[in-house]
């Protein structure tokens, strides 16, 4: 069970995640894992050299890893984002758009599916994370 | 009013399809009804007692002809042909099938309508003052940058998975109209002394079992950096409040729990990322979407005369007409209270009249109250007779704005799977009891809100009197609370005592009313004559 997708081209980077706390102890891991409620701001000194924050979802409902996600991003941070857990079809639009390139679910999502739910709205009302141009600016150029 | 152009068209018409393919996966089993459930709870489809209720977002309360008709026709095809007005301003249907969901929204999407974050943890409908664009008072119409709220919050990627549901008004009245302070985020749009607009923001209000009224968060912002102080508490909301506790969820609970400096000056801090982000929209989307607001041709050199000669008549202008800001114009409200109705109901075949009456009489406009009321917010006064004729011919003429039968109500227990006691029967023996006319213009201004439990849909924490069903060992029990409103006074109902059953509870109401007669000085409304004697004295009159 569980699927993944990754919207990045670089190689998957393969060392374990460590947790917040036993990063901020040694500070030469290259991969961190966020808990829902762990500070993301906490990491900003060391964005240059992570290559993989994954954020956890343990609850669908629990979107505080929405916030977490752009706050890293909006700090610079050009690594792999990564959202795991309770990652359900309808969320990933709105994690593409905060800035996740990974996705790892622990449900078996249908492809077919993800991929639909990806590409059905042509435009977007706000600026967020990702390239999407708003609507706003469409109507003005 | 506002008119899609070929991107919003296409949002709400991608809304419907994603829909249609949600509903496709759950019914295939794809999902489990604890996944669905957020989905359509964000396309405002809540499963009820008897069925599924479907919400419709009604911005800011706007509506034109078209669109009302259209909510008709949904009525006769699709439910038992009529709708629910909502403390909201918006329309709920009671008996909706699932699998006909998706075709309601296509339906609705034909004429710019949706039911998009009607519910859920999402951003809520915006509402605002249903005079707004025609009253007196106000500074400017609050309209456009509700709209312009709209859209910034449609699809919000960062906040579609928020603690609770979040909701937020916009007025530009000192008058408030729209309860302004209960919001979540309440806007007040000011000038300051160079003249610019700007907003009064309000942080942190809401009803439900821990009522806070909303703090001044901000004296004055300008307006056009609205959306990122908005982001900027809806983040700090989002990454600091419990998530562990459903009742505890809501922003007010933050800025408690914080204090209301610290979480001013966090907002404040996240304020400044929001502002170097660049997501305000430009003033040319401002400018865009004002000029969809640009008042109506209203003709010029009108009578300021109204035929006061049939008495009927007059009694309905006294009550229902409210000054507007053109010469020889009015605004006229539609009372949804008839004495023994279901407040807020309507039929589909009174919905044509009403669309026809805003369409001939209105410039083709219409509003809904938070009230559960309805208003033609541009009538010549010359045709204030003619419309009223067609009122009292459809069943619309009641003349009891604010008075003691104008009562507020939700579902209850007839309706809603939360609720814990009925609100609409108690709601109409209050209006049975208190039907004689005369007896209701002694009274005079008097708001009764009644919520079947303590989610507060029915607003009694605001009223002047306010009734709270709650479960008591299996049967209906009803508290009786005083002294709150939802107006620019804004304050917070106190409960008496020991709780009444179905008729007690309206004899409790009559006994508080008596005491407020013996009580009164000259000119002193209800909530007037309470503030100044306090609880005691009525307390003394309802439990002896």
């Amino acid at each position: 069970m569980g699927s993944s997708f990754r919207f990045r081209d670089d190689t998957p980077h393969e060392e374990p995640a460590v947790t917040l706390d036993a990063f901020l102890e040694q500070e030469d891991a290259t991969a961190v894992r966020l808990e829902a409620g762990e500070d993301a701001r906490q990491l900003i000194p060391y964005l240059d050299r992570l290559q993989l924050i994954e954020i956890s979802f343990p609850r669908f409902r629990d979107g505080r890893g929405f916030s977490s996600a752009r706050v890293l991003r909006e700090a610079g941070y050009k690594g792999e984002l990564r959202a795991e857990g309770d990652v359900l079809i309808d969320l990933i639009f709105f994690m593409r758009r905060c800035g996740f390139d990974s996705i790892v679910s622990e449900h078996s999502l249908n492809p077919v599916d993800v991929d639909a739910a990806l590409n059905r709205y042509h435009h977007v009302y706000q600026n967020a994370t990702d390239n999407a141009v708003p609507i706003w600016k469409l109507r003005h150029g | 009013m506002y008119k899609y152009d070929q991107y919003d068209q296409a949002m709400v018409d991608a809304r419907v399809e994603e829909f249609r393919d949600q509903t496709r996966r759950r019914i295939a089993g794809d999902m489990n009804d604890d996944q669905f459930k957020p989905l359509r709870l964000k396309n405002g489809l809540y499963l009820q007692l008897h069925a599924y209720m479907l919400r419709v977002a009604i911005p800011y309360g706007t509506l034109n002809s078209q669109q009302m008709r259209k909510l008709a026709d949904i009525a006769r095809k699709y439910d038992r042909g009529y709708g629910h007005f909502t403390t909201r301003q918006n329309l709920q249907y009671n008996w909706i099938k699932l699998e006909e969901a998706p075709d309601i929204l296509a339906e609705l999407a034909t004429v710019e309508m949706h039911a998009i974050q009607t519910s859920g943890e999402s951003i809520r409908n915006i509402s605002a003052d249903q005079y707004a664009g025609a009253a007196a008072d106000e500074i400017c119409d609050p309209r456009p940058w509700a709209e312009l709220l709209r859209q910034a919050t449609t699809f919000h990627p960062e906040f579609s998975y928020l603690p609770r549901k979040f909701k937020i008004a916009v007025i530009s009245a000192k008058t408030d109209r729209a309860a302004l302070r209960w919001h979540d985020c309440a806007l007040r749009i000011v000038r300051n002394e160079a003249g610019e607009e700007g907003f009064e923001v309000y942080a942190g209000g809401g009803m439900g079992r821990t009522p806070f009224i909303a703090y001044p968060i901000r004296d004055f912002l300008p307006a056009k950096q609205i959306f990122s102080y908005l982001q900027a508490i809806l983040r700090v909301w989002n990454l600091h409040a419990r998530r562990d506790n459903i009742h505890k969820q809501r922003m007010k609970i933050l800025v408690h729990e914080l204090g209301e400096e610290e979480f001013r000056r966090q907002v404040e801090e996240e304020f400044q990322n929001f502002l170097a982000l660049g997501t305000d929209f430009p003033q040319a989307e401002y400018d865009r979407i004002a000029a969809y607001f640009t008042p109506p041709p209203f003709e010029t050199g009108l009578s300021e005369e109204i035929d006061r000669s049939d008495p009927d008549f007059a009694l309905w202008v006294d009550r229902q007409v409210a000054p507007h800001k053109a010469p020889g114009y009015a605004i006229a409200n539609i009372s949804l209270k008839p004495i023994g109705g279901i407040g807020g109901d309507i039929t589909a075949d009174q919905m044509d009249v009403v669309a026809d009456l805003a369409e001939r009489y209105s410039f083709d406009d219409l509003r809904a109250t938070h009230v559960q009321n309805l208003v033609l917010p541009h009538v010549r006064k010359a045709d204030l007779y003619t419309v009223w004729q067609v009122l009292r011919e459809a069943g619309l003429a009641d003349a009891n704005l604010d008075l003691v039968t104008d009562v507020i109500a939700c579902p209850g227990l007839d309706y809603c799977s939360l609720a814990n006691a009925r609100s609409i029967p108690v709601a109409q023996e209050i209006q049975r009891r208190f039907a004689d006319m005369d007896r209701q213009l002694d009274i005079g201004e008097l708001k009764i809100k009644i919520s079947g439990c303590i989610n507060a849909c029915g607003h009694h924490h605001a009223g002047h009197i306010g009734i709270l069903g709650v479960d008591r060992k299996g049967t209906e029990n009803y508290q009786l609370l005083l002294g709150g409103s939802g107006a620019e006074d804004t304050s917070q109902a106190k409960i008496t005592g020991p709780g009444f059953d179905e008729a007690g509870i309206v004899d409790a109401v009559e006994r508080t009313v008596e005491r407020y007669r013996d009580l009164r000085e000259p000119g002193e409304r209800f909530l007037d004559t309470y503030r100044r004697v306090g609880l005691d004295p009525f307390k003394e009159a309802i439990y002896g």
